[in-house]
């Protein structure tokens, strides 16, 4: 049993550890509260490299991260083989017990080896399935086991949608007339760990800009007739070879999905955006499309679209060398249906600007997040950090340049503005705490109940579990772009304006949430948003498919676990133990010849003269 | 610690009391009933005791340290007087019983004699309370850990399991001198067999010090059983000649008549 200092948890360490000795058991790493400033990702240098379009038949000099490495820090841990638990430890009371009693019991005193009893350590991590997928969905369906349980689950969950305009959803394939300007942004993140997904920067940063963004785009788009709907969309499961986009491209071709293939007009993905220093984001677009003329004059239009809006704002953009490939981005999914125009906005150029990406540093004070101190929850919640104020001007700048993309007037983006407030709630609310009042007055009641008081976990995690990313960026969708409407809450469950309202439930989406409750008053005033936003499945089409083997698709799937646990413990000498055994052996050895000679003899140990003569009678 | 400290500590703590009942007991069959109904009277007893423990746990301050240590004597020294009162009212049964028995049987003399039932009665009280207060720590010495990661003392697997079988013998030797001394109406040997289950019982909160609750724990052991070994019929001649092995004759002697 390891148990490591955080700095130690490099790839070196632990190969040796995973090769060079088959004697340890586990390894406990303490994870300190400040991050470590030389940066850490236990991501692949080159995420997703497989799975993303370039390949030895799209831009070959390009694929594999030929031309630069995205994630330089990565050291691939993450996707690693290990044979032992590795646990992370907060440095808290319970870690110092446990340092304590190695102290104790293990240290060797003058050269010599410790006295018994030692110290021990066990962790529990019990995983269901081996192998791989294949062989894990093989034995869950033939009934390998005798147990109704599974042994492993695919990874799903929901991508969330709202076109701007009102859809006929129930209604799937393509939309006569209908042109989308997609803007998306990703839903998931991870880390080395379980429970532990911080992501603000991989997926917060991004996700809350689109959401500032829809929010800041709601008015206009609904007083200005545009030619081009806007298409907000938020994909989930993209860390795991884009499990998200690369289902909703899979049902738009199948004809599953409200809009087919055929209506994107062109992407527009926010990727990893809290960071840009000197207010510098970077325009990444596909070199191998461009060599299209058509899509090369839509990227063109797109990239001056951005350009223009970021004129007046804080924000400069610009873009990289025609030579790079595009980074692991939603979009390279689309591209690998066929070309679209489509540019995604980054705070890098060549490399991750996130020093920790896809790790349990991922956090707060890796967006740079700070707050004076002594505030309140409530006050944090209602603080405008810097990076709020930084990620709202690009909000902003998003917000106008898609209101041109999708054909609105040049003069009226001005009127648009992403509220600062409003992005800092959102990053105090993903990235500090879910549970405050703000959010609980935007969420149903069932969901209130997902809501924690710690950063939220932005791991995808199996279908059946909904993420509570998934969960509030849904509801805050819903309040950003739709509107309240004045309907029962009976009428608002199911999906109608009213009793004879048959046609709604095609178009909208309608929420019942908890509201405020008014002063003077403990009960909430719950009220019904009328909204565009829906899910749908985020599960890879390799299992629709049952191809587990896929090349083109994502296959992860979790392995079904017992509880995860630990335990400290003193264990005993092998001698003492020993001699308890010995001491009952013969203790009931000497127990056996005893009783037995004296029951055999009983009548003469326990005679008193007069007994035996009674007897004879 | 492991399966070898668990099978120890069982061999350490029901040895002497598996090798009895296989000996002594499990031949007749009227015997194996009346070991398990004096076993199920101890139960009553602890059901009794444990009912109004758990009403005054409920109604104690359980902040308050002195309250509860109180209480834990207080419940000691009641389930002990428990004990016995059930110990009389089953050796009250057992004389209703025996003229039964008597009545029914086709010989004259009695199936089973009183001191007999005694000991029967007496080893069913040990079985129980031996499993009771040892079943517990048993099923954790199966698992790798020890005792004493705050600092306790790592021998208390081996001290529970010797005191146990303490009290198991004792509860025999209590039931053949408490028995005894009902049938001969000697109210002090009742009085006597009282007072030390008590003294036993109240040894244990010298605890975690197992050497000043062991020790006198063996010296009470062993007085009571010598007692109970005279007040069953035996004798130092008896044992004499029991070792001696001088007892064929005597044997043939005691036979000739039949």
């Amino acid at each position: 049993m390891v148990i490591m200092e955080s700095a130690l948890f490099t790839r070196s360490v632990m190969m040796k550890l995973k090769n060079g000795s088959s004697r340890v058991a586990g390894v406990a790493v303490v994870v300190p509260s400040a991050n470590p400033p030389q940066g850490f990702s236990p991501h692949n240098k080159c995420p997703n490299e497989n799975s993303g379009v370039y390949s030895e038949s799209y831009g070959p000099t390009l694929a594999h991260c030929n031309t630069t490495v995205w994630n330089p820090l990565g050291n691939g841990l993450s996707y690693e083989e290990f044979d032992f638990p590795i646990f992370s430890l907060k440095d808290d009371n319970d870690t110092q017990l446990i340092k304590q009693c190695y102290v104790d019991h293990n240290r060797p005193v003058n050269g010599s080896d410790p006295q018994y009893p030692l110290c021990a350590m066990q962790l529990f991590s019990h995983m269901s399935a081996v192998t791989n997928t294949a062989t894990c969905m093989r034995r869950n369906t033939n009934g390998f086991t005798f147990s109704p349980e599974s042994i492993c689950e695919p990874l799903g969950d929901h991508n969330i949608w709202a076109p701007a305009k009102p859809l006929n959803t129930t209604q799937k394939g393509h939309k006569a007339g209908e042109s989308m300007v997609m803007a998306t942004a990703r839903l998931d993140s991870r880390s080395f760990f379980s429970e532990i997904g911080p992501g603000a920067e991989s997926a917060a940063s991004g996700l809350i800009t689109l959401l500032a963004a829809a929010h800041a785009l709601r008015n206009a788009t609904q007083e200005a007739q545009l030619s081009r709907t806007i298409f907000y969309t938020f994909f989930h499961g993209e860390t795991f070879d884009y499990i998200g986009s690369s289902r909703m491209v899979y049902d738009m071709e199948k004809n599953q999905f409200p809009i087919d293939l055929d209506n994107v007009h062109s992407v527009l993905e926010i990727g990893q955006v809290g960071l840009f220093s000197s207010s510098k984001v970077w325009l990444h677009t596909d070199p191998v499309s461009r060599r299209n003329g058509s899509v090369e004059e839509e990227v063109k239009k797109l990239v001056s679209n951005l350009q223009t809006a970021a004129k007046g704002l804080n924000v400069s953009v610009e873009e990289p060398g025609v030579t790079q490939p595009l980074p692991p981005s939603s979009l390279q999914r689309f591209l690998r249906a066929r070309p679209f125009p489509g540019v995604v906005i980054q705070d890098y150029s060549s490399s991750f600007a996130n020093m920790y990406y896809q790790s349990m540093f991922d956090n707060a004070d890796s967006l740079k997040m700070s707050y004076p101190p002594n505030l309140t929850p409530e006050e944090q919640l209602n603080y405008v950090t810097d990076t709020a104020k930084s990620l709202a001007e690009l909000a902003t700048m998003v917000a106008r340049a898609l209101f041109v993309q999708a054909g609105g007037e040049e003069s009226q983006v001005s009127a648009i503005k992403a509220d600062e407030l409003l992005v800092s709630r959102m990053l105090y609310s993903f990235v500090i705490a879910s549970n405050n009042s703000w959010i609980q007055e935007l969420v149903s009641s069932e969901s209130a109940a997902q809501l924690i008081n710690e950063t939220a976990n932005f791991y995808i995690s199996v279908e059946r579990q909904t993420s509570l990313p998934t969960v509030l960026v849904q509801h805050l969708l819903a309040n950003l772009t739709g509107s309240t409407a004045n309907v029962t809450q009976e009428d608002c469950k199911n999906q109608r304006e009213n009793q004879d309202d048959k046609e709604s439930k095609h178009l909208y989406s309608y929420s019942w949430v908890q509201g405020a409750a008014p002063p003077n008053s403990t009960e909430r005033k719950g009220f019904c948003v009328r909204s565009t936003v829906h899910g749908t499945k985020a599960l890879s089409p390799a299992f629709e498919l049952e191809d587990y083997n896929s090349k083109d698709y994502s296959t992860w799937t979790e392995s079904n676990w017992k509880q995860i646990k630990g335990r400290i413990f003193l264990v005993a000498s092998h001698d003492l133990e020993m001699l308890t055994l010995g001491l009952g052996i013969a203790v009931l050895l000497t127990s056996l010849l005893l009783t037995y000679v004296m029951s055999s003899k009983a009548d003469i140990l326990f005679s008193t003269g007069r007994e035996p003569t009674s007897a004879t009678y | 610690m492991t399966a070898a400290v668990f099978f120890g500590c069982t061999f350490i703590a029901f040895g002497p009391a598996i090798s009895l009942f296989l000996f002594t007991i499990a031949r007749e069959p009227l015997r194996v009933i009346f070991l398990i109904a004096g076993a199920f009277f101890w139960l009553v007893s602890l059901l009794l005791a444990s009912l109004v423990w758990f009403i005054s746990v409920q109604i104690s301050n359980k902040e308050s340290a002195s309250q509860q240590k109180g209480l834990l004597i207080f419940g000691v020294v009641l389930s002990v007087l428990l004990q016995e009162t059930f110990r009389f009212a089953y050796y009250k049964l057992l004389k209703k019983a025996n003229e039964g028995l008597l009545a029914l049987s086709q010989e004259e003399t009695m199936p089973i004699s009183i001191l007999q039932l005694a000991y029967v009665s007496g080893l069913g009280f040990g079985f129980m309370s031996g499993a009771f207060s040892v079943v517990n720590i048993l099923a954790d010495s199966v698992g790798p850990g020890t005792v004493g990661i705050h600092g306790d003392s790592q021998h208390y697997f081996l001290s529970s399991a010797f005191m146990t079988m303490a009290i198991i013998l004792l509860h025999m030797f209590w039931g053949v001198i408490f028995f005894d001394g009902c049938e001969k109406r000697r109210w002090f040997v009742v009085a006597a067999v009282v007072v030390s289950h008590l003294v036993v019982s109240c040894l244990t909160f010298q605890n975690p010090q197992y050497v000043s609750s062991l020790v006198p724990t063996y010296i009470i052991m062993l007085s009571m059983g010598i007692w109970a070994f005279y007040t069953a019929g035996g004798s130092l001649r008896n044992l004499k000649l029991c070792l001696t092995c001088k007892d064929k004759d005597f044997l043939l002697a005691n036979h000739r008549p039949r």
